[in-house]
């Protein structure tokens, strides 16, 4: 058992596990932290970051300066934003068998791999997974394809010049990989390979293994999967969170009695508590908006925010605020608003119960029907006209690289009053704010992320309790900005395997057992013999048969010898040969009783040497050695067979045969 | 007994004697053996059942104890005790051979209702009361009750196990008493036999190799030792003390709670106290005996003796202080650092004991400083305090809470793995650091504290209660802090923290958290209490945008924090903060409409907190000279006690009457006296002043509001208003002794008018009163009888024993839901 790790991003996996005999690639994440590196696509025309001097080397040397701009002492690439793909030379990966998506976040690789692989398998998600993935991409392409841009750098990746660029341009890994946005075509072609699964449901991979969703826990129909044969059983936990948020709590209990855990997607800042953080965004967002100034909160157009929203809808009444208008501006900010309210079944049991009342389970129903959201599809239209400040605007990308939030810090920068909340813990606030320097208007970073901190690991692996447990390099060991914080990794026994990324982990455990059925009228057919109290034996003669990863014992063409057979494995499907085999033996000989019953045979001089193994038994007169050990018996005589066989058939007396 | 009574325990026994009329409420019961001791207590107890044979009746049924429910067999047993406590009764209830059927073989012991632990507990507390005479000490050795007594301590109730070894205690106290002319024996082999059998039972227990035995022998010894002081106690200690060294060589050392009690109990005794003993030996091994958890109380124990050797004293300060100084080496680059808390000699044994699991590191923190807050402010306490070490340790485990603190050692990453976000140990130490405001610290450490307070008042991962916690520590730490020499009222450092601490506060006034909020408000009231005169204070705080928060919080949805809000405007508002700039055209518009919106708030507000909040701040604005209330302080007063007089809350009400008091106080002129209550004789007022004062309390209807009040259905209003009344008829007396009228037709009105209040019909007000009106009432008004029927508890009219004796009989047979277990 193996598993390929194409993904060096913890909360963005993208791993592949060799069992049995299938292919299992596990969640495909894409890395978008490499966009912090190229300049914001405006949506309106920036005569400031379209007047940005360009980069040149310390020698004056400007054949670089189209491709890099200078902002604020940092380098970006003047180009459309590129990712950082999944590993793709470790393995060939159209001999991936099935893909399991975890949760709408990790899956935002999917057509990079479905599309240019040769990937020719399924892929297999919850159907809320699909759909606000959907939603995430859709937004994605349109962010990046509404502003075109005509100019593609690729100069700077060449690795020579890339060594004299400044950080963390030089510090960029595998530059060569990185690729351009999909298109709709490649992502609705890439979804149509997927096949909707609902919680606890089984999914035989060719009869092979079994693979299981179980609920997560941290956002609508995220799922950890169980993936198992008849004697193995491994778990892959990925972003779950045991936090009351909307979705469905984690189902933890199945995941017990696993041989190996893969566990992934731990919160990404591990020192936060989301409360905290909830209560410090309504605080700083009340007193940005008292003093008369706008909030501009980048996020993801699904997740975190339903929650936001739903604190928003208790705080805002009680902190006076209800005359503030909350604009929601995103491609896909309708369907995500109304997506959310129609999967009941997968949220948490108090939303359930409302869609029983009737009642939208997420108070932003009601808060669009008292206009005090409202959403629209993009800055252009109906919201120009709508706009009043102050206000408070939801908008992505969390990167600020592209979407309408790049317009909006372009607009409320210089001003500073206006505040914007990074509540999106996926990039670094600093880094993404840095080609918008010099900033007036405040930054406020409070990290909303649910998923597992350390000490909600270790007790989830101290109630699961697996053999193994495997898991990216960096949850093994204090984060470096703070190595003394012993409490912030994984702490288990045995220690965890970890990886990295282009790393084939060999996974510690062994396969031992395979279930083979048996025929009916062949196990009508067997004798069992007690030879110890509580367990029988029989031997049995038949053909294996072996289809679809299933063995099945049946009843060999010609009737068997009445002394039994011996179980054969056979390839091919031609007629085993059933000779007639000695019968099988077991027990083991009393020494003492052994030589009382020589000596009343008429053998004297009797010598017994006790060995390392056993005994010997030496008839001095005959010059005969019997060997008597654990599972073998030797009689060694000169030639004299008829000695030899009666010893034998002495020896034989105190084994049981069958 | 009252006649009324007597009549009435006939039927009582017959309801009680009678197991198809099952008592209600085991309260009765306990109400009706007070009554019978009440007057045992008084009386003689056999003349009592010479009188009642039914009492003598009501005991026989308890031979057949199977048909008693068992509250009434133990009421039996209890009744029985009480009475038999007078040796003359005994003899008597001993003659009708009814005491060893009651507590020995043949009575409920053994039998079917022994099993309710109610039965048990009333069979020791019956034996405990009767116990108070040489014959029943002879009745106890003859009956086996002392065996019997014995095997209870280990009962699984609880209380029957204590009450078992209470009964001990007093059997031992009592059969000691019998031959103790002079001194007793030195050897207890010489004790009486009743002693020598308990003292070695106890012996035996000490020695027993099971931990609960052993426990139950500490306990017994550690209630004689706290409660009987006589010479023999010592005789007994010295007999005993070889054995309780004893197990101190056993590992672990068994039953360590309760040996700790006792040495500490032994400590305290006066009579033993001496070190002929060898008490502060067996103290000292005990403290290095013991894990760190377990030696912990001893030691405070220790230090909060009056008496002590230095050494013990110095080596139980050393216990207290290791967990602390463990922390301190875990995080510091040399150890032993100067002024290092208590040594270190012990320190690496300590480690062991903080280290093995969070929950025991916890624990041990939590309790070494809780020991310490309360040691600190004890004369007693160990000189000169550690304040530098403590400061430093303090402001370590703050730091090691927060994940800001560097460890040097692997002690020191545990503990930091352990400590991290723990929210106990965080208000514990919080809580500590607030009481070390107190002492002198280094500048260096000084600074250290403000910053780790703005760290927590500044992160959002600070959890509410840490948040209030930290808040009050910061308020101390403000006070404490040293006036500068050269003018001011804060000292440069202290004024630099209140200016950075004052753009967090308006983040903590915005918070989702009710009580994050409410913590923010009373900081904020406090600190304008105490430094709103201050200039650069002023200045921060008007920089800020604090005050209008503050004021926007008059309308927060949570009432204590609407409560917060209406005290902290209060205080604003009179330190002249409340200044938002208003328009030009109407100065001190926004000053009024302060008054305007929190006599809204009591007129409207649903809930009492924040109407309460806003009669406390008119009261001080009223006491202050407020400049709104000032401007017409009549009209101010008339309305706030309109609103006041028609509150459902007593206590909006009583604060009424309060503002009323001050008003009064005002016009008439302050008694010498500081109390408001007292009732010196103020110099009396020429009559034609004190005529004209008091007409402005008939217009602002004070008279109205005072005599409402004085029938008000809650008492604590009706006594108030009683004061103030009183306070006002002394201040009157001699226009009324000039008058001399009490006659006229407006006094008969409000004489008749006040009658109707009295009794209940208080729809019709006074109307305008003149001034002669109410001198005559207050005259005739028999205030002091009220006062003194006000100052009974409200139900010494039901709690008669009439009244119970009726009550019982009225409700037997139904069988009540409220089954207390008053065993």
């Amino acid at each position: 058992m193996k598993l390929y790790c194409l993904s060096g991003h913890p909360t963005l996996p993208c791993n592949v596990l060799k069992f049995k005999s299938t292919t299992i690639m596990l969640d495909c994440g894409l890395d978008m932290t490499s966009t912090l590196n190229f300049l914001p696509l405006p949506l309106v025309q920036s005569p400031r970051l379209s007047n940005l001097p360009g980069w040149s080397l310390k020698d004056g040397n400007a054949f670089l300066d189209k491709e890099l701009k200078e902002c604020s002492g940092h380098v970006f690439v003047d180009s459309v934003p590129e990712f950082c793909l999944p590993e793709t030379e470790l393995i060939d990966l159209s001999t991936v068998d099935v893909i399991l998506i975890s949760n709408y976040h990790c899956m935002m690789a999917l057509p990079y791999i479905t599309e240019h692989t040769g990937f020719t398998g399924t892929v297999y998600a919850t159907e809320p997974t699909v759909q606000i993935g959907r939603l995430l991409m859709e937004e994605l392409v349109n962010f990046i394809e509404r502003v075109p841009k005509a100019q593609s750098a690729s100069l700077w990746k060449n690795k020579d010049i890339q060594r004299l660029l400044p950080s963390p341009l030089k510090d960029a890994v595998e530059v060569s990989t990185w690729r351009r946005c999909y298109t709709m075509q490649e992502v609705n072609s890439a979804l149509s390979k997927i096949q909707l699964v609902g919680y606890s449901q089984k999914i035989e991979l060719f009869g092979a293994v079994q693979v299981t969703p179980l609920s997560s826990g941290y956002a609508l129909g995220s799922s950890n999967w169980i993936i198992q044969s008849h004697y193995e059983k491994v778990s892959y936990v990925s972003g779950s969170s045991l936090l009351t948020t909307h979705p469905q709590p984690m189902d933890q209990a199945s995941l017990k009695n696993s041989d190996v855990l893969v566990l992934t997607g731990l919160t990404q800042i591990p020192t936060a508590n989301p409360d905290g953080m909830v209560g410090e965004f309504c605080s700083n967002l009340a007193l940005t908006v008292r003093n008369g100034g706008n909030v501009l909160v980048p996020c993801y157009p699904s997740g975190v925010i339903y929650d936001l929203l739903e604190c928003l809808y208790q705080y805002i009444d009680s902190a006076g605020l209800s005359n503030i208008p909350f604009y929601f501006i995103s491609p896909v900010a309708n369907s995500s608003l109304e997506f959310s309210q129609i999967f009941a079944e997968w949220l948490c049991h108090n939303k359930q119960t409302k869609v029983y009342l009737p009642e939208p389970p997420f108070p932003h129903a009601e808060l669009i029907q008292t206009n005090k959201l409202k959403h629209y599809p993009s800055l252009h239209g109906d919201f120009s006209s709508d706009f009043r400040q102050p206000c408070v605007v939801f908008t992505g990308h969390p990167s600020l690289r592209f979407g309408d939030v790049v317009h909006f810090m372009e607009l409320w920068g210089k001003s500073s009053l206006n505040t914007v909340i990074f509540t999106e813990p996926d990039f670094s606030y600093l880094e993404a704010l840095a080609p918008y320097q010099p900033l007036a208007m405040k930054c406020i970073y409070c990290p909303i992320d649910t998923r597992l901190n350390f000490i909600q690991v270790s007790k989830l692996l101290k109630e699961v309790q697996p053999l193994h447990v495997v898991c990216p390099e960096q949850y093994t060991q204090p984060p470096p900005a703070q190595s003394h914080r012993m409490d912030l990794m994984i702490d288990c026994q045995p220690p965890a395997m970890s990886y990295r990324r282009a790393e084939v982990l060999a996974l510690p455990f062994k396969r031992r057992y395979e279930k083979i059925e048996i025929m009916p009228e062949l196990a009508d057919s067997l004798v069992p013999m007690e030879i110890k109290p509580g367990i029988s034996l029989a031997t049995v003669s038949a053909v294996l048969h072996t289809k679809d990863n299933k063995h099945v014992l049946q009843p060999p063409p010609r009737p068997a010898q009445p002394a039994g057979g011996k179980k054969r494995k056979r390839g091919s499907d031609d007629i085993p040969d059933c000779k007639v085999l000695k019968p099988l033996l077991s027990g083991s000989i009393p020494v003492e009783q052994f030589v009382q019953a020589l000596e009343k045979h008429g053998f004297s001089d009797i010598k017994v040497e006790d060995t390392a193994k056993g005994h010997i038994v030496l008839l001095q007169e005959a010059e005969t050695l019997i060997q008597i050990e654990e599972d073998s018996t030797h009689i060694i005589c000169d030639n004299d067979e008829m000695l030899r066989v009666r010893l034998r058939d002495l020896v034989l007396k105190f084994l049981q045969k069958f | 007994m009252d006649p009324e009574c007597s009549q009435l325990l006939p039927a009582l026994c017959a309801v009680l004697a009678d197991p198809r009329q099952p008592v209600a409420d085991d309260t009765c019961l306990e109400k009706l053996l007070d009554w019978f001791k009440t007057i045992a207590d008084a009386g003689s107890s056999l003349l009592l059942l010479q009188e009642n044979p039914c009492l003598v009746t009501l005991l026989c049924p308890v031979l057949k104890p199977q048909d008693l429910s068992p509250r009434v067999l133990a009421f039996l047993l209890r009744l029985a005790g009480i009475l038999a406590a007078q040796e003359d009764c005994f003899q008597h209830l001993q003659q009708g051979d009814l005491l060893p059927r009651l507590f020995g073989e043949a009575g409920p012991l053994g039998g079917a209702a022994w099993t309710a632990p109610t039965v048990r507990s009333g069979w020791i507390q019956g034996l405990c009361s009767l116990t108070q005479h040489p014959s029943a000490l002879c009745f106890l050795a003859h009956s086996g009750a002392v065996d019997t007594i014995f095997s209870l301590q280990g009962d699984s109730s609880l209380f029957v196990a204590s009450a078992a070894g209470q009964l001990l205690v007093h059997i031992l106290g009592l059969s000691m008493q019998a031959p103790a002319e002079g001194h007793p024996s030195l050897q207890p082999a010489h004790w009486p036999a009743c002693a020598q059998k308990i003292v070695g039972h106890i012996e035996e227990s000490l020695r027993a190799t099971a931990t609960p035995q052993v426990t139950q022998a500490l306990n017994v010894l550690t209630t004689m030792f706290s409660h009987c002081h006589d010479p023999w106690t010592q005789v007994l200690w010295v007999h005993l003390s070889p054995l309780v060294a004893c197990l101190l060589e056993k590992d672990p050392v068994p039953a360590a709670h309760s040996l700790v009690d006792l040495l500490l109990s032994v400590a305290r005794s006066p009579v033993l106290s001496s070190s002929s003993c060898g008490l502060w030996d067996t103290l000292a091994q005990t403290l290095s005996r013991l894990r760190a958890s377990q030696a912990g109380p001893l030691a405070l124990g220790i230090l909060k003796l009056q008496e002590c050797p230095k050494a013990l004293r110095a080596q139980a300060f050393a216990v207290l202080l290791q967990p602390l100084t463990c922390v301190l080496e875990a995080t510091t680059q040399a150890p032993g650092l100067p002024g290092s808390v208590g040594g270190t000699a012990d320190a690496p044994l300590t480690a062991g004991m903080l280290l093995p699991s969070k929950a025991a590191c916890v624990g041990l923190l939590c309790q070494t400083l809780a020991h310490l807050e309360l040691l600190q402010p004890l004369p007693q306490r160990p000189s000169p305090w550690p304040w530098a070490p403590l400061l430093s340790a303090a402001v370590t485990i703050l730091r090691l809470c927060n994940g800001s603190a560097t460890p040097t050692s692997d002690t020191g990453t545990h503990l930091c793995a352990f400590l991290a976000g723990c929210v106990r140990v965080q208000r514990a130490a919080l809580d500590f650091l607030g009481t070390l405001s107190q002492g002198t610290g280094p500048q260096e450490l000084v600074t250290q504290v403000f910053a780790i307070l703005l760290e927590y008042l500044t992160s959002p991962d600070s959890s509410p209660t840490v948040l209030k916690k930290a808040f009050q520590a910061t308020l101390q730490w403000l006070q404490s802090s040293p006036k500068p020499s050269g003018g001011g009222d804060l000292e440069p450092h202290a004024q630099l923290f209140l200016r950075e601490l004052l753009p967090v506060l308006p983040k903590r006034l915005c918070s989702p958290c009710w009580d994050v909020r409410d913590s923010g408000l009373e900081f904020l009231t406090q600190t304008v209490r105490r430094w709103g005169g201050q200039a650069g204070f002023r200045h921060a705080l008007l920089a800020s945008e604090v005050p209008e928060l503050t004021e926007q919080l008059l309308r927060d949805p949570e009432s204590y924090v609407r409560a917060s809000a209406v005290a902290a405007m209060g205080q604003l508002s009179s330190r002249g903060l409340h200044i938002i700039p208003a328009s030009p055209g109407h100065p001190g518009a926004q000053q009024k409409s302060l008054l305007e919106e929190l006599l809204h708030i009591l007129s409207t507000d649903s809930e009492g907190f924040p109407r309460r909040a806003v009669m406390q701040v008119f009261t001080q604005w009223l006491r202050d000279s407020h400049a709104d209330v000032a401007a017409d302080t009549e009209h101010f007063v008339a309305r706030v006690l309109r609103v006041a007089s028609q509150d459902l809350d007593w206590e909006v009400r009583a604060q009424g009457l309060e503002l009323a008091l001050v008003f009064l106080e005002q016009t008439l002129g302050q008694p010498s006296s500081s109390c408001p209550y007292a009732m010196t004789p103020p110099a009396a007022a020429p009559p034609s002043l004190v005529a004209q004062a008091l007409q402005p309390f008939c217009r602002v209807q004070l008279f109205d509001f005072a005599f409402r009040a004085l029938f008000d259905c809650d008492r604590p209003v009706a006594q108030k208003s009683c004061d103030l009344l009183l306070f006002l008829r002394a201040k009157t007396a001699s226009y009324s002794d000039q008058q001399g009228s009490s006659s006229g037709p407006d006094v008969a009105s409000l004489e008749a008018a006040l009658q109707r209040w009295q009794a209940g019909d208080q729809g019709q007000p006074l109307g305008d009163l003149e001034p002669e009106a109410v001198v005559a009432v207050l005259r005739s008004l028999d205030l002091e009888g009220l006062r003194g029927a006000l100052a009974e508890s409200s139900d010494h009219a039901e709690q008669s024993p009439l009244s119970l004796l009726q009550d019982m009989l009225a409700t037997a047979g139904i069988l009540g839901e409220n089954e207390a277990d008053c065993y």
